[in-house]
């Protein structure tokens, strides 16, 4: 069965005059697959729903003739399947392997610049399928003869079909997505509401509804209904122009703002007379009659197991076991050899599965390919898989029972129990966005803790920065397949300060993919970031509007309420019972992260310390704000640690000399 | 030649339209033809004469896919049907699993119809086929053509079919009972598979 998202449907996709052209010509594919636009290639901006209209297809294809085989893949899987393929000799098996496919969907073909050897295999491939009358869908964010170092007999065979973009939705489609997306998550809001939103310019469908999210995530946690003003300071925060513009639309060719407009071909003649219309359906009847004439003929266990073979084989599965079933002449029970042949089958593929998850190159190995060796793929996945480390998990220090709840961050930590309630479908990604020492990364690491206590959950926590750090020792080592294996087992990918990916033009590609992967497994993801999505400098747009699909939430500076919270935790670990005056003047103080607010109350308890008294607002004033006898030596408002220095004030002890060197030798290297 | 191939895992059917000159024979085949998506059709082979008679023989594969796990072929073979090109029409013969017979439905062509058929059967004989349980059907081509000038499908029966084949009134030309006279061929000579069993031949 192919990997077609339920969501994903026509009836779920919202026709605007954007993208009607695209959706009729779908249709029509999706009804007589083969027979009219062939291929079809369907380009639009990220975000404007390709992959939908492309799964789409395949359900309605589906639906309309259930035993038609449907392929849906996006070209890295396509790459890799045949990488895989071609490194364990099975290139034919390979090939074979799309000739039983009625309905090819490959998404993403943009992927294909510079690729020479995936150009030409495209092109064999979509020659076969052309000759044979099957179908083949394609989509791309750019238009073919846009896709740099393009065959130019694929953008030919290209053009020999379809070529279909779809625009930015306009304002009323807007409107219809939204109030479709408030029906299915059964949210209630003002009509003048979804008209702000919808008024708000964002192009992209990703990004809408992103948007929307954190309206519905909004409401959630407030006791009013959301008014239209509200919507709009709630959007105008994360939301920039800049984003609106870098993404969606903006990349759209010259030309293809409206389909009538389109730069694409036009459609071909209406489509072909169904075969039924001409009386050509005659064969047709045949070909069923003698099919069930055969089937009553031939012996009826030979012909079970004659298909198994051929069945198998087409997949590049090797069938001696049944061959030598075909020879014998009345065997015991063929149906019994069959059945255990295709649990054989159905194990390999599952290991495969896991395999390829672990180590592609392994996966690509003809050992997953002989029922015969199941025992022995078993052990090779045991192997793999016993080997390989587990990836950075969250530290255990931050709980969320720890973490302040308040009026600022009363959303954040709604949307953190909603992703706990049902990870990897309520807000998927989940975007914290907030300034430095806020408290994101407390509660990132506090959602993986309590995933993580979870059974059979392996989540990876980490920072950015570390991620870069692994891939290029990764690919120092040669051993990137088996980090990429590493992360796309995990169950939850929650990663600290995405903003640092800037320029990391690799990293960014590698969880481009990766969070492919995770989104399609329904695997939850959560991002946290200085910047908003919108002003995210450096990250490329693809995976910009991917992070802001789910749900954005923003973590402010900690207001009073959290300050007051956080120095009386701090004073009573430390004292036993706070003292109110010290933890009122404390909380009082103006500071802009909870960092430094940890860092202040430590300063006074390390001083009351040092004079070996209690810590009183008179010691905390005096060295916070000053004393003109002595004044305190003015450090860092970040330092949460150091030594104490006799006049009050923290010094590190690297930033201090302590071994002066004679100054004749001094000198003497002076003269050097 | 094996009709069933069960280690090869193949069935390849050879119909031979046997009949009177200009009955109809390669009419058929040239329907079948057109019917027939480009895919599963092999080229058609035709050697005929400048007045467009069948000279040696049609030919056309037939490629049905994959039925039961068997890749299923047809192969459909008009001989010529004027008299005087019998060493082609017992060379075409040979092998056949079965026959269609083409007869003219124009009353003035009895006498072909008949020493065609009596042709056919000689022609079996020599192959040492038992023409009883031979498949074959009859087709009653032509008709399409004024009443006044042909015979019913019920006289033709009474001339021609003595043995109680199936028959099929045709209008090759228009493809009336075309696919019909094959789908029947078709099924009898699918029916000796389970006579034949594996390694039949």
């Amino acid at each position: 069965m192919p990997k077609l998202n339920p969501r994903h449907r026509f009836d779920t996709y919202v026709v605007g005059s954007a993208n009607r052209l695209a959706v009729t010509a779908a249709k029509a594919v999706a009804e007589s697959p083969g027979a009219v636009y062939n291929p079809l290639f369907i380009y639009a901006g990220s975000g404007l729903g390709k992959t939908h209209l492309l799964m789409a297809i395949g359900h309605h294809a589906l639906t309309v003739s259930p035993q038609l085989a449907v392929e849906y893949l996006t070209l890295d899987e396509f790459i890799e399947s045949f990488n895989a393929a071609i490194a364990a000799g099975q290139g034919e098996a390979y090939r074979r392997r799309y000739a039983e496919v009625g309905l090819l969907l490959v998404d993403d073909v943009q992927f294909l610049t510079h690729r020479r050897e995936m150009q030409a295999e495209l092109l064999r491939l979509t020659s076969t399928m052309l000759s044979s009358g099957r179908q083949i869908v394609l989509s791309s964010d750019r238009a073919p003869h846009e896709i740099e170092a393009l065959d130019e007999r694929l953008i030919q065979r290209f053009a020999g079909g379809l070529v279909i973009d779809i625009a930015a939705p306009d304002y009323e489609t807007r409107v219809a997505i939204l109030n479709r997306q408030a029906e299915e998550r059964n949210c209630q809001f003002d009509p003048s509401v979804i008209e702000t939103v919808a008024s708000m310019g964002i192009s992209s469908i990703r990004e809408l509804i992103g948007a929307f999210n954190r309206l519905i995530a909004y409401q959630a946690v407030s006791p009013a209904p959301l008014s239209s003003t509200e919507a709009r300071v709630l959007l105008g925060k994360t939301m920039s122009t800049g984003l609106r513009q870098a993404s969606g639309l903006a990349q759209a060719p010259p030309g293809a703002a409206a389909p009538e407009s389109s730069s694409a071909p036009p459609p071909p003649p209406a489509p072909a007379p169904s075969p039924a219309s001409t009386g050509g359906d005659e064969f047709g009847s045949f070909l069923t009659e003698i099919s069930s004439a055969v089937a009553r003929q031939v012996e009826a266990w030979r012909g079970r197991v004659a298909e198994a073979v051929l069945r198998w084989q087409g997949e590049g599965y090797r069938t001696t076991r049944l061959e030598h079933l075909l020879d014998e002449d009345t065997p015991v029970d063929p149906d019994a050899i069959l059945r255990d042949y295709e649990e054989d089958v159905e194990r390999l593929r599952r290991l495969e599965a896991e395999a390829q998850e672990l180590d592609a190159q392994i996966a690509g190995t003809p050992l997953f390919r002989d029922p015969d060796r199941v025992e022995e793929a078993g052990a090779e996945v045991t192997r793999v898989r016993d080997g390989l480390s587990p990836p950075p998990g969250p530290a255990p220090i931050w709980q969320l029972s720890a973490f302040v709840e308040s009026a600022g961050t009363r959303m954040a930590l709604h949307a953190a129990h909603s992703v706990l309630m049902q990870p990897g479908s309520q807000y998927n990604p989940l975007l914290i966005v907030g300034g430095s020492g806020v408290g994101k990364t407390h509660l990132l690491h506090a959602i993986g803790n309590v995933l993580a206590g979870r059974s059979g959950e392996i989540i990876a926590c980490l920072r950015a920065p570390d991620l870069v750090e692994e891939l290029i020792k990764a690919i120092d080592q040669d051993q990137v397949t088996r980090w990429r294996a590493r992360y796309r087992r995990v169950t939850a990918l929650l990663l600290d300060d995405v903003h640092l990916l800037a320029g990391r033009d690799r990293t960014q590609e590698e969880l481009f993919w990766l969070y492919n992967h995770l989104a399609e497994t329904g695997r939850q993801m959560i991002f946290t970031s200085t910047v908003p999505p919108g002003e995210l400098a450096g990250i490329e747009p693809r995976l910009r509007t991917r992070l802001e699909a789910g749900l954005v939430v923003e973590l402010p500076a900690p207001d009073r309420e959290v300050r007051q919270a956080i120095v009386d935790r701090m004073l009573t670990e430390k004292l036993g019972a706070p003292d109110a005056e010290l933890a009122a003047y404390l909380a009082g103080r103006p500071v802009e992260t909870v960092r430094a607010l940890q860092g202040l109350v430590q300063r006074v308890i390390a001083a009351a310390e040092a004079a070996n008294q209690r810590p009183t607002v008179g010691l905390g004033r005096e060295l916070l704000e000053g004393n003109p006898a002595a004044p305190a030596r003015r450090t860092s408002q970040n330092r949460t640690s150091g030594l104490l220095s006799p006049t009050g004030g923290l010094r590190s002890r690297e930033k201090v000399v302590w071994d002066w060197p004679d100054v004749a030798d001094r000198l003497i290297e002076d003269l050097r | 030649m094996s009709l069933v191939n069960f280690s090869s895992r193949e069935i390849t059917c050879k119909i031979v339209y046997y009949g009177p000159g200009r009955s109809g024979k390669t009419s058929n085949l040239q329907y079948i033809y057109g019917r027939v998506p480009d895919a599963r059709r092999g080229r058609m082979v035709s050697l005929a004469t400048q007045t467009d008679r069948t000279l040696f023989f049609d030919f056309l594969p037939i490629d049905l896919g994959i039925i039961s796990g068997f890749t299923t072929r047809f192969q459909l073979y008009t001989v010529p049907g004027q008299v005087y090109y019998n060493a082609t029409r017992k060379l075409v013969l040979q092998g056949a699993d079965g026959v269609v017979f083409v007869a003219d439905s124009q009353a003035r062509r009895l006498d072909d119809n008949l020493e065609s058929l009596q042709n056919l059967q000689a022609n079996l004989l020599a192959q040492a086929v038992d023409v009883r349980n031979f498949p074959l059907v009859m087709q009653y081509n032509k008709q399409d053509l004024p009443a006044d000038l042909i015979l019913t499908p019920e006289n033709l029966d009474d001339a021609l079919n003595f043995r109680g084949y199936r028959s099929f009134s045709g209008d090759a030309l228009r493809g009336a009972g075309v696919f019909e006279t094959l789908k029947g061929i078709s099924e009898l000579v699918l029916k000796r598979l389970a006579a034949a069993g594996p390694g039949a031949s």
